[in-house]
Parts: C-alpha cells; structure tokens; sequence
C-alpha cells in the first residue's frame, strides 16, 4: 500500500490500522531512567556528579547525626560521653522541648495548648477539605473562641459575651432591615462594636460574680516558643485571606474614595519593612492609644502582621484577577447577577484558583516571618534558643537547636505546600 | 444583475408557522450615541424591535454593531440617547440594569461558560441565584433546555471538556433557562469550525421557530436570509441600510452595502 503512495498522487486508504503496544523501552521504569538520568552525555554526566555531591553530604553529616547524645545534662557532659569523636549533643532538646514548644506556660496546663491544636485541626478539616460535612464548619466558627479560652484562660464569660456581639449584630440587622436596607447594614457593623466597647465587659464581670466558670488565667508573657509562632501565624493567616480579598477588589473598584485608601494602605504597608512596623506595634503604638488603654501586646503584633500579609495577598489575588477573561465577568453581568453574587460565585473561586500558588507563597513567608518577633521581646523559639545558650549548661551549643526548630516549621509549611499542590489539582477543571 | 447565491448550511425545513411579529414594541432605541473616549462609535441610532422580530445585523468590522446590541443590557453604556428594553429605561439606576438583564439573554462569540462549573451548573445558577427558584426545580428546567439543544448526556462535565459547538449551544441553553422574552446573538458562530457553525445554527432556527425575539450580529448570511424579517447593515456607527432579507440580498440600495455585499457573497 504505502509504496503506491509514493508514486502516484491518488491514494485511498483501503484498511484503518489497530493501535499497537509502544516498544518495551518506551515504558516503565527503563523509559524513566533513560529519559531523566541518561538521555545524553551532559545529562550523564550532571547525574554522576549529582550523586557524588549527595555521597560526599550524607558521609559528611551522617556520622555526626548518628553519633548523637540524647541522655546527658549539659554540654560538658555530652562533650565527655562523645570523648572527642563528632557528634550531635540533641540532649538540649530532651532537656529544654516544653520550652521551645510553650515558653514559659504553666506545665501543669500543657494539656489546653496541646487540646487547642488538636481542636484546631478539627476546625481547619472542613475549610480544607470539601469532602466533609458542611455542619462542621460550624465548630470552626466557634473555634477562636474556644481556642482563646483555652488558651489564655479566665473567665469563661469573656469569650461568651464576645460571641454575643455577633448575636447583636444579625439582631439589629434584621429589625432594621424593615426600614432601609443601607441602615441595616449600618447598623449590623456599629451594634456589635457598641456592644463590645461598653457592654461586653460589665456583662463579663457580672455574669462571672453569679456563675464562676472558667480556667486558670495565663499571662500573654508567660505563652512563648512554637505556641506562639502558631498562634501568630494561624490568627494572621486566616484574617489576611479575607482581607486581601476586600483590599484586591476595592483596588479594581470604580469608587475613587474605596479605591485610594486600598492603594494607599497596600503600597504604605508593601513599602515598609515588616519589622518596622512590629517596633511601631511593640513601642510606639501605646503613644497613639488613650492612656489607660491596654493591648494585648500578642493581638497588637496579630493585627500588624495581618496588614502586612494582606497587602501582599491584595496584591497576589489582583493578579488572579487580572488573569480572568473580561468575558467572565460580561457573562456574569448579562445574567443579572449582581456585584457580590458575580464576585462571589463567578470571579472569586476562579481567581483564587490561579492564586493559589502565590497565596500559599504568602502564607508561608508569613509563617516564617513570625520568627522576627524576636526582636519585640516576643519570646517566639529562635528567642527562647538564645535564652537555652545563655544558661551555663547550654552554652556554646547551636546546630541542634535550630535543627529542631526548623524541622517544626518545616513540617507545617511543607504541610501547607502539599495541601496548595493537592488543592489545585482537585480544582483543575479546565482540561487545558 | 444576477441573484446571489445564499446558502443556508443547515439541511432542514423551517417551520414559520410560530414566527409572527407583533405590534407590541420589545425595544425602542432614539437618538444614541456612545463615544469610546473621543471615538464616536454610535451615532444617532434609532431602531424599533417589535416582539417576535428575528433581526440580523451585519456590517464591516468596526461598525459598531456588537457595540449596539451590547448596549441593550448595558454591558455598555451610551452617553447620549434613550434605550428603552420591555418598558424599562435604562439609565445608571442599577435596578433597572438587572431587571433588563434578566429579561435579555445574551451569547457571546467566544461562550463565556464558567469553567470551574459543570454545564448543569453553569445553567442553574442564575436561575437560583437571581430568580431566587429553588434547585431541584432549576435543575429540571435547565435539563429541559439542554434536551432542546440536544446536549442533556453532557450535563455533569466542564465546559473544557466540550467542543466549542457544544459549548456555544450550552451558553444558549445557559440563557435560555433565565426564560428571557429578548435574546441577543453577539456572533455566535464566528469562533467555530464549519461542522460546529452548523449545529449552533441549527439551534438558533429552533428558537425563532418558537417565535423568540432574536437580535443577532453575524456574517451567516443563510441564516440571515431564511430565518430573520430584517436584516440591518451598518457603517461606521450608523445604520445605513435594512430591509426585509429578500429586498436588501437582491436588491441593495446604497453603493456601501453593494460593496459589503459582494465582497462577503458568492455569485
């Protein structure tokens, strides 16, 4: 047949062709190795000195990592059982975990931090993954709240009436809700502030004189180490997402007024250092607020940390938004649905889809920036590490300490990595 | 002068028993004018549509005709003029912009289906969403118009997994199930293969067969010829000549419509 095709120009395919296995070197793990580690000389080569370079790591690192001491009570001691030879003293770690993990928090009340993070676990499971029970998010709603108290302790009252503002809020909604639908927006916003301002606390104090519920209190200053970066860092990351969700789009908003305080607060926060502005949230923030005011230095360094991370997000989901066909949104607009349905249902979940490499990005660096709280007598573990050394036993002793303290976060954000490349995978539904 | 040839590339019968024009105005457009910054886009439309009209608009490209069907729900604006769609002005009031765009479906030439949803649920959305109908009922609905348009076994995939024919008559069966009284056509064909233009086509007859009111920017001139009762030809912002379809192939009056014409038609 093909030879008739070669010397006449009229040709008519008489019998269509079964598909064939591939040859056995264009499957399995030959074709891998061949197509990754061999697939010429350079590539050869790269490969050889790759796997020198790793053989010349490991023999360098593993005999100091094998020969470690986890049983002795200072590094004297340690540098006696090693007698000379090299080796890792992680007998610092057996020594001092609780402190690099809660600072200096009631050991006896160990339990309500770690009951805290496995809540929080419970709590993250449904925003994280779909495939679970919608009812559930209803505990993580709840649980800043239970987090708090568990955290802090006092009066159970306080994290109550707290929740009650919300309660204010839907209330004034809907009684004003009947006159004019602005106002009741209005006031849904300036109820709970009122409520939380004056009548949050006296409440607090009178419930708690009929009713003495509550946990032992614990002193924002005595709560230190990993508890610290995660409370920082979870409290930062869920409020910077939506955040900067409101900050991207009142930068694309028409409104001059919405649309320049956006600009002025990303490009003001983006262009300053972040550890200027904890300084300003450390020591200078006091001189702004009314005398007698005081804030919680742990929530005025959230707060900060919030802004600075929302900034950058605004700036991650606008390019997301960039990203979108202008016929989306045209397509949600001759619908009939509105600004925030289209925002909502349309251009949100497709944006934040293309961000999510950038939002995770953010997160992230974010997580790791709580480590500059170091410098605001935070005693977050790079902190209490320096504290470890400055004791007699300790001193002189380094590797072993940021080997742990970079293994914890390494775990949470090569976690939070994984999730973001397991998340895009479920969203791909465009079959490019 | 010899009659052009006007091939409709869909091989069927079309029943007209159902396309009646009424006297009823669907949309009444004086005096408009759009700039786009200092370029006069539109200048000085009048146009009346009556319910039950199939008008087909044609013209070079540039001459404002997506523009102007673009303008009757106010995916743009017009500065000057009145638009006046099913009894409501549109003006900046946007209760007034969402009630027309509920009442007006609209198709785009390049789908505009969501992407991150199925085509189920690119249909009911705003019918649950907008019209506030409960889903099941939303669901049934949007089921009934992707059978009409003979896509109901796509229902559960995205719209990346479909060709763009299929996609163009799932973004008709989207609009269709807001039950819109007017439907806007934005070139609806010219991102398709020849296969695929065939089957949208084929779609858009059914509908003017139910008497849709049905406003369509395309350069289907078989289309144009056997579905519509006028056909609209305009040049640099302004309508320059229409008739019913039969008047204006045969016998065109303006020398630019001759011109537009013979250059887009066999003979």
């Amino acid at each position: 047949m093909s030879d008739t095709h070669a010397q006449t120009v009229s040709y008519v395919r008489e019998t269509m062709l079964a598909p064939q296995d591939p040859p056995r070197s264009q499957t399995g793990a030959v074709k891998w190795v061949h197509e990754n580690l061999f697939s010429g000389w350079i590539n050869t080569g790269l490969t050889l000195i790759s796997l020198l370079v790793i053989f010349w790591l490991v023999s360098g690192i593993s005999p100091w990592l094998l020969n470690s001491v986890w049983r002795a009570g200072s590094l004297s001691e340690c540098r006696a059982i090693l007698d000379g030879t090299s080796g890792a003293c992680f007998a610092v770690i057996v020594d001092r975990w609780h402190q690099l993990l809660f600072g200096f928090y009631p050991p006896a009340l160990y339990w309500r931090p770690v009951l805290a993070l496995l809540l929080l676990f419970v709590a993250l499971a449904p925003v994280l993954f779909t495939g679970l029970p919608r009812r559930m998010l209803a505990f993580s709603a709840l649980y800043p709240f239970i987090g708090y108290h568990l955290i802090w302790g006092g009066s159970l009252w306080f994290p109550v009436t707290a929740l009650m503002g919300f309660g204010v809020g839907a209330l004034a909604y809907l009684l004003m809700r009947k006159l004019n639908n602005l106002a009741a927006i209005f006031a849904a916003i300036l109820a709970p502030v009122l409520w939380w301002v004056f009548a949050a606390g006296p409440l607090d104090s009178a419930l708690y004189s009929i009713m003495p519920l509550g946990l032992d209190f614990v002193r924002s200053d005595r709560i230190g180490g990993f508890l610290i970066s995660m409370i920082v860092g979870v409290s930062a990351i869920s409020l910077s997402l939506p955040l900067g969700i409101l900050l991207a789009l009142g930068r694309q908003s028409d409104m001059v007024f919405i649309k320049t305080v956006c600009v002025v607060f990303i490009e003001f926060i983006r262009g300053v250092p972040l550890i200027t502005l904890l300084l300003f949230a450390s020591l200078l923030l006091n001189f702004f607020l009314p005398p007698g005011t005081s804030f919680d230095l742990i929530l005025r360094v959230i707060i900060m940390l919030t802004f600075f991370a929302s900034a950058y997000m605004a700036e991650v989901i606008r390019g997301g938004l960039a990203a979108l066909p202008k016929g989306q949104y045209e397509a949600a607009d001759a619908l009939g649905l509105d600004y925030w349905k289209a925002q909502r249902l349309i251009i949100m979940p497709q944006a934040l889809k293309i961000s999510i490499p950038g939002i995770v990005n953010t997160f992230i660096g974010m997580f790791k920036d709580t480590t500059l709280l170091v410098f605001i007598a935070i005693l977050e573990p790079l902190a209490l590490a320096n504290a470890i050394r400055a004791d007699t036993n300790w001193n002189g002793i380094y590797w072993e300490l940021f080997i742990f303290i970079g293994a914890l976060f390494f775990i949470f954000c090569f976690g939070m990595s994984r999730y973001s490349m397991y998340l895009e995978r479920k969203l791909k539904t465009d079959h490019r | 002068m010899t009659e052009p040839v006007i091939e409709l590339p869909v091989d069927r019968k079309i029943d007209t028993s159902q396309m009646k024009v009424t006297d009823e105005v669907a949309i009444q457009i004086t005096g408009m004018n759009k700039w786009y910054g200092s370029f006069h886009v539109l200048r000085d439309v009048n146009m009346t549509v009556n319910r039950g009209e199939r008008i087909v608009i044609c013209g070079p490209s540039g001459s404002g005709k997506s523009t102007l069907i673009r303008c009757i729900n106010r995916l743009e604006e017009h500065q000057a003029g009145q638009i006046i769609v099913d009894g409501t002005e549109l003006t900046s009031d946007l209760k007034n912009i969402d009630k027309v765009r509920s009442e007006v479906g609209m198709v785009f030439q390049h789908f505009n289906l969501f992407p991150h949803l199925t085509i189920l649920e690119n249909c009911t959305l705003a019918p649950i969403w907008v019209r506030k109908i409960p889903k099941r009922e939303a669901e049934a609905t949007a089921m009934h118009f992707l059978e009409k348009v003979k896509i109901p076994e796509q229902a559960h995939k995205y719209p990346g997994q479909l060709s763009g024919g299929q996609q163009q008559r799932v973004a008709i069966a989207r609009s269709l199930c807001m039950r819109p009284r007017i439907m806007l056509f934005d070139e609806p064909t010219s991102a398709l293969d020849p296969e695929m233009i065939k089957e949208v086509l084929d779609t858009m007859i059914s509908l003017a067969e139910e008497g849709m009111t049905m406003l369509c920017v395309t350069h289907e001139m078989g289309f144009a010829q056997a579905v519509a009762n006028r056909v609209i030809f305009m040049d640099q912002g302004q309508i320059v000549e229409q008739n019913e379809p039969h008047a204006f192939f045969n016998n065109p009056q303006s020398e630019r419509t001759k011109l537009f014409l013979s250059q887009i038609l066999g003979h």
